[in-house]
């Protein structure tokens, strides 16, 4: 009983981190459909969303510091989109890969000079980091609340794709980028929209990741981002379905093999997983299949 | 021009080159900081040129640079700590389990054969496929293989997450130069030859080099493979400079750091590659240096200037080339002594094109 | 049938809910100047990228030199979706990548040109060669395939002579003007040691005189490297004075066949085609 108890409670740390992995692949996901660029720096962006909550609730009671780490990191992702990538539009392709690298780069090291390089402590938002007990399974409110924002906020995301103009015209943005500007929709718009939605997400993320992950460091967005990205590859990439439930998985196998004791090897399942489907399945569980036009 | 005059103005060049290095060695002390920008330049350009193969001359977009480094360094290590010396520095797993030294050329060889296995296997199911997925698989590689070198079960071969360190190093700045010189002179051989060829082919049309016959996966495996043996070398020699190796330290930035110095120096230019390196080399270690410690002029505290203030000019410096100078130094141009010949006779302020 | 160099059979190619090509059957004879003519979209040239392997069919057969090259039948998702006629007459499953067919022996070259831009004109002609080269890549690095380079040179530099283009052979490819990106392409398809050539729109964008100019110089080619020509062009001047055989296309059909009489007064094709395309051609 008390093994079943373990086991519940490794699987719902995992469902928990999946969520998390969820709302940091959707930017990526989003990103890659519209543009075609693998976002190098979100995960970054998700570091900055750590220090943001940091500093601010230093001087600033949770109420506002909360609304404000959302606020700076959806404006440092616009800022990002806007100083970096808007640029080089008629660029080659690996040009704005390149840029996002030296955007990643560029936020890791100022992160560095500006915390002096030591680990942040984040801080404790009472209530979800309390414990709780149902039955013999004990487990913290956060691994609960995880999945149920996570999916509240991704239905929302779904209707506002689904339902909105704005979502309309990323629609056909991701369909056609040349088509849809000829349409008359306003590109730089909805790109920029992406880049809110996507920053947006991954600030979530990011306050429930650290959470239960005690500090923060320069380079901590480097592995989820990582790990989100190949999520949404995983279900298909510009699939936001698929990047969630590729989320989900890769959360939960991860915690499935550190409760067996092999926590080495729990991220390099991650790709090992990436590897597998794209052998046999390489647009993803929900991509579709591209035929370019010769 | 003549090819014998060429060749002979190389070969001039090129010993002058040496005789020079080796002269410096005999002026300035050994720890003189320009000793250091050297070799780790020297290093860094073999490494740079290697992923401009693929980048730059292939059209592949590979992260997986440090991973190959990191196999190379490791096998250089394992392979040549002498067996006296094992018992210290297996000092956690009884002095490991390999209780022999191979020669240092043979070393390194198998240090860049090693690279080049792991390049082929990732490439197997990766290249296959169209799009970015190869940058996500050589970039995941990369993280992967720093956390199995440090597997505890590892550890009588990879010494864990401990530092190898007693393997035999270099002494003269003249070694990693020679080395990474006639590693680059292979690759400029390969660049200019039939498969150099269908190489820029495949990158600047791939639906059209396969309509010429070019079959797409095999030529982007040898392209894939070639740039990871020759990373497999490069990261020898760091370990060699270093004097430690320690998987730690080959993580995704040294990646996106040798990336930058390919864009500096030009997409598809070697000679950019290796102007760019000594210029990141020289800025990072030396005439950036005073950035990370304080400053006084007149009394006054420079601002901002504390440690770490120098990685973030360097990262700004960076987006600027990557913004507004997308060309980098040398454009896809080469260095050409054609071309400096040119230079000379007509005034033509244009570097010549083609063979090095 | 062993007179056919190629044998096109029932081919359809479906995407989606767009069949592009539907029932498309033809025969390329051996020596031949064959043309496939129709109006914009009628899906020529998702033809030809079926025949070159760009395009996996979704059913139907192709052979070349009587061997059989390409086939396929709708499978999963398509199975039911699937639109195109002669449903299950295919059983087998046979896919060449583009570059397998081009060793096979054919060549194309591509409506809106495809050349290497960014390298020299007679660097996209060695690259064609390259297939063939008696050499692998330790013997190329280290230059060891010197007479082979040589050799391989040599033969650039004559189909180069041949277009009349030797003395632009270290120009850019991408940096020429239009006509000689054209003639280069053709060279370059050439270079591949083709015995059917597959040429999309080769007069497109070229006046009177040029297009005669390469009529001319197609059916030169044919007679010296003892080649077939299939071949997708609008300018009817050129189609009706070479063509052995001419296959009209509309929307994805095959609607008349046969000798450049017989095709240019079938009511048919003159409603289809002709009718529409006088007015629109200069």
């Amino acid at each position: 009983m008390d093994n079943l108890a373990y086991y519940i409670q490794q699987l719902l740390a995992g469902v928990s981190v999946g969520g998390q992995y969820a709302l940091i692949a959707i930017g990526y996901t989003m990103v890659y459909g519209i543009l075609r660029l693998i976002n190098f720096a979100h995960g970054d962006i998700f570091m900055a969303a750590g220090f943001f909550m940091v500093y601010t609730s230093a001087s600033m009671p949770l109420y506002v510091s909360i609304p404000l780490t959302l606020l700076l990191t959806v404006i440092l992702g616009v800022a990002v989109e806007r100083i970096a990538y808007k640029p080089l539009r008629q660029a080659p392709r690996m040009s704005i890969m390149i840029s996002a690298i030296g955007v990643s780069y560029l936020l890791q090291n100022f992160a560095t000079y500006y915390t002096g390089g030591l680990p942040r402590s984040y801080p404790t938002i009472p209530f979800i980091s309390e414990t709780i007990k149902i039955g013999s399974v004990s487990t913290s409110w956060i691994t609960l609340l995880t999945p149920v924002l996570t999916l509240i906020l991704i239905i929302a995301l779904v209707f506002l794709i689904k339902y909105t103009k704005v979502g309309m015209a990323m629609r056909a943005v991701s369909r056609d980028f040349e088509t849809a500007q000829l349409m008359g929709i306003k590109i730089n718009n909805v790109i920029s929209m992406t880049f809110v939605i996507g920053s947006f997400l991954a600030a979530v993320g990011s306050i429930l990741f650290f959470t239960r992950y005690p500090t923060v460091t320069p380079i901590i967005g480097a592995m989820p981002g990582l790990k989100a990205f190949v999520a949404a590859g995983f279900g298909g990439i510009g699939s936001i379905p698929g990047a969630v439930i590729g989320a989900f998985i890769i959360g939960i196998c991860e915690n499935i093999i550190k409760s067996l004791g092999y926590t080495t090897f729990s991220d390099a399942f991650t790709f090992v997983l990436l590897i597998v489907v794209l052998i046999f399945r390489p647009s993803g569980l929900f991509g579709e299949k591209q035929t370019e036009k010769v | 021009m003549n090819p014998k005059v060429k060749w002979s103005i190389a070969a001039v060049l090129i010993l002058l080159l040496l005789g020079g290095l080796y002269m410096l060695e005999q002026i300035l002390p050994a720890n003189s900081i320009i000793f250091t920008v050297l070799q780790k330049g020297a290093i860094y350009s073999l490494i740079a040129v290697s992923l401009n193969l693929l980048n730059g001359f292939t059209g592949l977009f590979s992260l997986g640079q440090a991973g190959f480094m990191l196999i190379g360094a490791y096998t250089y290590a394992v392979l040549t700590i002498p067996p006296e010396s094992r018992a210290a520095v297996y000092q956690y797993y009884d002095g490991g389990i390999i209780d022999f030294a191979l020669p240092v050329p043979v070393a390194m060889i198998l240090a860049g054969v090693a690279a080049g296995i792991c390049a082929f296997l990732i490439g197997l199911p990766v290249l296959r496929m169209k799009g970015d997925y190869l940058a996500i698989a050589t970039l995941g590689f990369a993280e992967i293989i720093r956390a199995i070198v440090q597997y505890d079960k590892l550890g009588p071969i990879t010494n864990g997450s401990n530092l190898l360190r007693s393997f035999p190093v270099f002494h003269s700045t003249l070694f990693p130069f020679i080395v990474s010189g006639i590693c680059i002179a292979v690759i400029c051989l390969l660049i200019n030859s039939s498969y150099g060829r269908a190489f820029k082919a495949i990158r600047d049309d791939e639906i059209a080099a396969e309509a010429m016959g070019i079959n797409l996966f095999m030529h982007k495996e040898m392209a894939l493979v070639t740039s990871a043996f020759f990373a497999g070398i490069g990261g020898a020699l760091l370990a060699m400079f270093q004097m430690m190796v320690q998987a730690r330290a080959f993580t995704s930035a040294m990646t996106y750091e040798i990336l930058l110095i390919v864009v500096i120096g030009g997409i598809g230019s070697v000679t950019g590659s290796v102007i760019a390196s000594f210029l990141f080399i020289a800025s990072s270690e030396w005439w950036l240096r005073f950035l990370d410690e304080a400053q006084f002029i007149g009394g006054m505290q420079v601002p901002f200037l504390r440690p770490g203030f120098r990685m973030v000019v360097f990262s700004v410096i960076i987006m600027f080339v990557v913004l507004f100078y997308r060309k980098g130094i040398m454009g896809t141009k080469e260095f050409s002594i054609e071309g400096i010949y040119r230079f000379f006779t007509k005034g033509r302020s244009k570097a010549g094109k083609g063979a090095k | 049938m062993s007179e056919n160099i190629l044998h096109v059979e029932n081919i359809t190619m479906q995407f989606g809910g767009v069949v592009a090509v539907n029932n498309l059957t033809l025969d390329v004879g051996k020596g031949e100047i064959v043309a496939l003519i129709g109006p914009n979209g009628a899906g020529k040239t998702t033809a030809f990228n079926v025949i070159t392997g760009v395009y996996e069919p979704t059913n139907g057969r192709v052979d070349f030199q009587g061997q059989m090259m390409l086939q396929n039948h709708p499978t999963g998702k398509m199975a039911k979706a699937y639109k195109g006629e002669n449903m299950g007459m295919y059983k087998h499953t046979m896919v060449k990548s583009p570059d397998a067919i081009a060793k096979l022996g054919i060549a194309r070259t591509f409506q809106n040109i495809r050349l290497f831009s960014e390298l020299t004109v007679l660097d996209n002609v060695l690259i064609a060669m390259h297939m063939r080269a008696k050499q692998n890549i330790f013997s190329a690095t280290f230059r060891l395939n010197y007479k082979e380079e040589q050799r391989m040179r040599r033969a650039a530099m004559e189909l180069l002579e041949i277009q009349n283009l030797q003395h632009l052979k270290d120009d850019i490819a991408g940096s020429l003007p239009y006509g000689i990106q054209r003639r280069l392409e053709i060279a370059r398809a050439l270079a591949t040691e083709p015995k059917l050539l597959l040429l999309d729109e080769p007069a497109a964008g070229m006046n009177p005189q040029e297009t005669q100019e390469l009529t001319d110089f197609i059916v030169q080619i044919k007679d010296q490297y003892d080649l077939s020509i299939f071949m997708i062009e609008h300018h009817m001047d050129l189609v009706m004075q070479i063509s052995d055989q001419i296959y009209v296309l509309d929307f994805g059909r095959l609607i008349a066949q046969g000798t450049p009489e017989e095709v240019s007064n079938d009511p048919r094709v003159i409603e289809a085609y002709l009718g529409v395309s006088e007015d629109a051609e200069d």
